[in-house]
Formats: C-alpha cells, sequence, structure tokens
C-alpha cells in the first residue's frame, strides 16, 4: 500500500475529502517551490502535486505553461526538483506526486525514474500523456515499486474505456472536468457531477475531479459527489506573484486561499 | 549496390505502421487522453474512406482537376551539364495548386472532414505552406479555419499569411516559445484538446500521434506513385536515386514510400542550418536521439532532461526540431540515408536552379536540389536522379534577398 493509498484510507475513516493543489517546481526558483510545499502542507493539503516543467506542454492552459517557461528560463533541471522534494518530504506527512512529461520520463529512462522519485520523496506520478494504450511498461515498473500511477479519465472518453482505465489506475483517478487545457472556468460542464458519480460506482479507486475548479463555489458543488478536488491554475496564478512581491506575503495567500478551499471541502 | 531490403522474417518495408501506429519501434500515441477518441475516430473513418471507391474517386477528381495532377517529371538539362554528372530530373510539386505538395494531404483530410461531420479546421504551419493550402480545402468545402503559425514564422512568411486571411482564415499568432512550427504545432494541440468533438486537426507532416503518420504519408504517396509510373513510362525503368528534404518528412514520406520495396537509393535532406552545434541547426536524424515529441516516439532534438532543444534553419518549413517516425524507422532499418544540408549550400542551390532553369524553388526544396547537386557531379552521366521540388520559392524571395545580404556579401 502506497502513501497516496493510506492518505484516502485516512481520510474516508473520517468522512472527509482530499484537497490537493499543484504548483510548477522551480517558479520562479526551487526556495519557493519548497516554502510552498511546507505552506500547503500546513493548510490542509491532503496531496500536493508537483508539477516537473516541461518545454512542450500540450494539456496546460496558459498559466501553467506561462509557469513552465519561468521555471525553465530559471535553468531549473529534475534533479534539483528531486533535491528539493526529498528536503521537503522529510519534514511533512503530505504524500507529494509529480505531474511529469513522459517525453522526461522516457529520457530520464523509466526503471531509473520511479527509483529516483520514490527515493526523494514522491509516492506517485500522473503522466499526462501517457494514455493507457502507451502505458504498460511504465506501470509494470511502477507496479513493483509501489509508486502509484494515476490515469486519467476526461469527459471524452466512453464509458466502456473508462472503466479499463480505472483498473489500470493506482493512487486515484484523475477525473478531467473538461474537454480542454488546465486553467481557470467561470463556469464547469453540467454533466460532470452524473458522469463522476457514476464512475464512482465502478471503481473501489478513489476519484478525484480536477481542470478548471477555482472557486469554493465549484469546491462546494464538486465535494459530495468526488473523493478529492485538484486545483492548478488558481494555485499557480497566485504564486507567481512571487515574482514581484515579497514571498511571505505571497505565501500567506497562497496559504489562506488552500485554507478557504480546504474549509469549502467540509 | 546491394540495398537493405525485407528478410524472410521480417515484413517488407511498406507493411508498416502496425495497428498501434508503430513503425518497427518508432511512433505511437503520445498525447492527453482527451485526444485519443478524436485520434480512434480518425482511425475508423480514414479505414472505412480508404475501402470506399467514391472516396478515392472524388480524391482523385481534385488531384486531376483542382491540383494538377499529375505534376510534371521534369528533366534539369542545363543544372545536369553544369554539376557535369548524372541526370538531375525534377518532380514538380512546386507547380501544384497552392505551390507545394501540402495540398494533396489537405484535400485528402478535407475529405475525411466532412466525412466526420465536423465543420471547423485547425491547422499549424511553419513556412504558411501547409497553412495556405489548409485554407484553401476549408475555402473550397466551406469550412471554418484557423491557422496557427508562430511569430517568427509570420514575420519571415509574410506573402503566406497575407494569402490565408484572404482565403479566409483565421492566423493566430503564437508567441511562446521559439516562436516556430513546434510552437505553432503545441498551439494546434491545446486548441484541439477543447475543441475536438466539433473540429478536425489538419496536420500538415508525417508527425504527431497515431494515425497522423499514415494518413499524412498516404496522401502525399500519389507524389512517389506517379514518379514511379512517369520514370517507368519514359526510361522503362526506375531512378537510380531519389532526393528528398525532410523537416517533419511529409513530402519525402510521400515520395519515398511507393518505392520503398525497390531497389531504388533513398536520400533524405535535414537542415544543416549554421553548424553542428546544438540550436544551429535542425537536424534531428543527424545529431539527434529518439524521444518523445508532439505525440510519437521517433528521433528529436532534446537535451538530458528530456526538454526540447531550440533549431535553426534559414527555411521555416524544416525549422522543427522532430521528425515523423517512418523516416527514424527508415534511418534505422538502413533503408534511407540521412544527410544534411548547411543553410548557405541552400541558398546557393537555390541560385543556381533559377538561374539554370529559371525555376523558383522553395528554401526547403533548395536543400533537396543541393544535395542533389553534389551527388550528381560525383556519379557518371548514365545514372537519372529524381529531386523531390515540393514547391515553390515566391513565398522566400523577400526573405532571401534579406539573406544573401546577410550571408553573402
Amino acid at each position: 500500500m502506497s502513501s497516496i493509498d493510506e492518505t484516502f484510507q485516512q481520510l474516508r475513516a473520517a468522512g472527509r475529502k482530499a484537497f490537493i493543489p499543484f504548483i510548477t517546481a522551480g517558479d520562479p526558483d526551487l526556495a519557493m517551490t519548497a516554502a510552498l510545499i511546507a505552506t500547503l502542507a500546513k493548510n490542509g493539503a491532503s496531496l500536493i502535486e508537483i508539477g516537473v516543467p516541461y518545454s512542450d506542454p500540450v494539456a496546460d492552459g496558459p498559466i501553467i505553461q506561462a509557469s513552465y517557461t519561468r521555471a525553465l528560463n530559471s535553468g531549473v533541471k529534475l534533479s534539483a526538483i528531486l533535491n528539493t522534494t526529498r528536503a521537503a518530504a522529510a519534514k511533512i506527512k503530505t504524500p507529494l506526486i509529480s505531474m511529469i512529461s513522459y517525453a522526461i520520463v522516457l529520457r530520464h529512462g523509466l526503471e531509473k525514474y520511479v527509483a529516483d522519485a520514490q527515493e526523494s520523496g514522491l509516492s506517485g506520478a500522473i503522466v499526462p500523456d501517457l494514455p493507457l494504450e502507451e502505458s504498460a511498461a511504465l506501470a509494470d515498473i511502477c507496479q513493483k515499486a509501489d509508486f502509484s500511477l494515476i490515469q486519467l479519465v476526461t469527459p471524452t472518453t466512453p464509458r466502456e474505456r473508462a472503466v479499463k482505465i480505472a483498473e489500470n489506475s493506482t493512487g486515484f483517478l484523475y477525473y478531467v472536468s473538461i474537454a480542454g487545457i488546465t486553467g481557470e472556468r467561470a463556469a464547469l460542464p453540467e454533466r460532470l457531477l452524473e458522469e463522476v458519480s457514476w464512475l464512482r460506482e465502478q471503481t473501489p479507486l478513489p476519484v478525484c475531479i480536477g481542470f478548471g475548479i477555482s472557486q469554493s463555489e465549484h469546491v462546494r458543488l464538486l465535494a459530495p459527489v468526488a473523493d478529492g478536488l485538484i486545483v492548478g491554475s488558481a494555485i499557480v496564478r497566485r504564486a507567481a506573484e512571487a515574482q514581484n512581491r515579497p514571498r511571505e506575503e505571497v505565501l500567506r495567500e497562497v496559504g489562506a486561499f488552500t485554507a478557504e478551499l480546504v474549509s469549502a471541502l467540509g | 549496390m546491394t540495398r537493405p531490403t525485407s528478410s524472410a522474417t521480417s515484413p517488407p518495408f511498406s507493411q508498416v505502421p502496425n495497428a498501434q501506429g508503430r513503425f518497427g519501434d518508432f511512433g505511437g500515441r503520445f498525447v492527453p487522453e482527451t485526444l485519443t477518441q478524436a485520434l480512434e475516430q480518425l482511425v475508423e473513418q480514414y479505414a472505412a474512406a480508404r475501402q470506399d471507391p467514391q472516396f478515392q474517386a472524388e480524391l482523385d477528381e481534385l488531384l486531376r482537376d483542382y491540383v494538377g495532377r499529375p505534376s510534371p517529371l521534369y528533366f534539369a538539362s542545363r543544372l545536369t551539364e553544369q554539376c557535369g554528372g548524372a541526370e538531375i530530373w525534377l518532380k514538380r510539386e512546386d507547380l501544384n495548386h497552392t505551390g507545394a505538395h501540402k495540398i494533396n494531404n489537405t484535400l485528402g483530410q478535407a475529405l475525411l472532414t466532412r466525412r466526420m461531420g465536423k465543420q471547423r479546421v485547425i491547422a499549424e504551419t511553419g513556412a504558411g505552406q501547409h497553412g495556405v493550402a489548409t485554407a484553401t480545402a476549408c475555402a473550397k468545402f466551406g469550412f471554418e479555419c484557423v491557422v496557427y503559425m508562430g511569430e517568427e514564422d509570420i514575420r519571415r512568411q509574410a506573402p503566406n499569411v497575407s494569402s490565408m486571411r484572404l482565403l479566409g482564415a483565421e492566423v493566430r499568432p503564437v508567441t511562446s516559445g521559439s516562436r516556430t512550427l513546434r510552437d505553432a504545432t503545441n498551439e494546434a494541440l491545446r486548441d484541439w484538446m477543447a475543441s475536438v468533438g466539433h473540429t478536425h486537426y489538419i496536420l500538415g507532416s508525417v508527425v504527431g500521434p497515431h494515425p497522423f503518420p499514415q494518413i499524412v504519408r498516404d496522401f502525399q504517396s500519389v507524389i512517389g506513385s506517379e514518379t514511379r509510373a512517369q520514370t517507368l513510362a519514359r526510361w522503362g525503368r526506375l531512378p537510380d536515386l531519389v532526393v528528398a528534404c525532410v523537416g517533419g518528412g511529409s513530402n519525402a514520406a510521400g515520395m519515398f514510400y511507393p518505392l520503398i520495396d525497390d531497389d531504388v537509393e533513398l536520400i533524405g535532406v535535414e537542415a544543416g542550418g549554421a553548424g553542428s552545434e546544438p540550436g544551429q541547426h535542425a537536424a534531428p536524424l543527424n545529431f539527434g536521439r529518439p524521444g518523445v515529441l508532439h505525440g510519437s516516439y521517433s528521433y528529436v532534438m532534446q537535451d538530458d532532461d528530456g526538454q526540447t532543444c531550440d533549431v535553426h534553419s534559414i527555411s521555416a518549413g524544416l525549422d522543427y526540431p522532430g521528425i515523423g517516425p517512418e523516416h527514424s524507422y527508415w534511418k534505422d532499418s538502413g533503408r534511407v540515408q540521412y544527410l544534411q544540408c548547411p543553410d548557405i549550400d541552400a541558398l546557393r542551390a537555390f541560385d543556381a536552379l533559377v538561374r539554370c532553369e529559371g525555376i523558383l524553388p522553395a528554401l526547403e526544396s533548395s536543400h533537396a536540389v543541393a544535395k542533389a547537386m553534389t551527388l550528381a557531379a560525383q556519379r557518371p552521366p548514365e545514372e537519372k536522379i529524381v529531386v523531390c521540388l515540393s514547391g515553390r520559392g515566391d513565398k522566400d524571395s523577400l526573405e532571401i534577398s534579406r539573406l544573401r545580404e546577410k550571408m553573402m556579401p
């Protein structure tokens, strides 16, 4: 059982839902990343997604894309990111998950990536450009290492396929709320609640919803049907303020925003 | 000279990709789950279209009456004389409607778009040739058309930008990254993530996730099939050597594929740019290594961390860090040889072809002409070389004047 499984077990036992914020590693630098991880954990994050910046992220909207570009321009490398997560993970109980392109995993080497990530305090990975059909080799390695490989289901996924994806996912199942790229949205699709409720009946895995969630109202609306919610762009946009404002101030705001969403989660 | 051929144990080179879109180890489908369904739909619709005689008949008619096919096979006698060796023949894709081979693919994919009941089309473009060809097909079929183009390419290929707009397409400037073809492809994929229900992405090269590399190759194969028929009719034999430029690799794939199981030497020419250091060229088959970019596993210019490297070429259409997976397969199997041509040689070849033959080649195609001229000089007069003249150079004339001042003072 991975630490992600344990976290969900504890949440379920307590009748609570997971709050999963996303941050970009190295935006604007890794010191800020370490500080953000601590702030998010302190304010009630159940798991934290660490985005590994990639030069060509096709699933990401303008906010995360710009964040990746800033991080890469600062010269951040995977080895330095892993050093940061190793140090950060030692101080908190909140599991860390990497969001990483398959281009990077493959260049690093599949086995080596899983071993290095695990050794660096990461409990699992979301590989957004690795669909089910291409994932067997990595899934096999992850399985042996008890390292979660979180798969994604989207509104364009037919139900039969969604069940197959769920069977092959570990840790939790990531339900992408909208057909599109990441980013804050005012409104979420109508069929979302229905689809997630259906999906939760098909799998024992926790189902967490991400993409487009940015406000307390979204959280209140979705919390009843999901096991957890993922918030990316809304956090990244606030964290990006660190470029031109005092970091303490920015960390306080990110912390307050996190606490607000966590409390909306009930 | 003996070339690698298929053995009893391995299928012929033409029997790829498999159902997973793999050309040997290369290809596949590395895209977000959101796009999987659309790609599956495309696989199905394309398979059905191939079985449908009406589809092929309609495409053939368009290629004949609208594009002006077959494109001529032309003997470049003065260029041959100047090089003093093997005969140089040009497959005149520059004479197609819209001035390049790109229209072969966009018409085919426009027919698929209609078949899928979609009304909106998006595309990426580098040199603007694919953008113009897509805008043209969309005007003809009445589709809404959005073309993503890097800001740097909008600057250096201005004539094509104005053509696309005249044709009713919206040209969206891409300001991220290197502001070239790679970034335009990212933006087109992002658009498609959100619009996939009603939009078809007419990808312009043999790159991207399965089934694009196969579909684009097949639609472009008219180039090689005609070349085959034309050389057999004219000379009673196939050419000794065929040369084509390679960016993503669509004209080369279309030229090579119908000859891949024959005893014909095939050479692809990558953009050697200004030098062999990373960032100076756009030649992943010469200097890169296998990795994942834009949905497929293929040779790519990537650093040790998996980040895509910046590349350079004077030619916007070749200025791309990746390459179609089938080319990677052909390279590793030894079936096709991939050379590179520096910027300056391409410019000189451009001049040579203009002066000797009165033909303005695209900067992209000039890379193939340059290599063919060198090779022709080394080979005996009884050998015949066919060069795929993939496009015309009108779009480049302003940029070439600027480059000439800079590089050939």
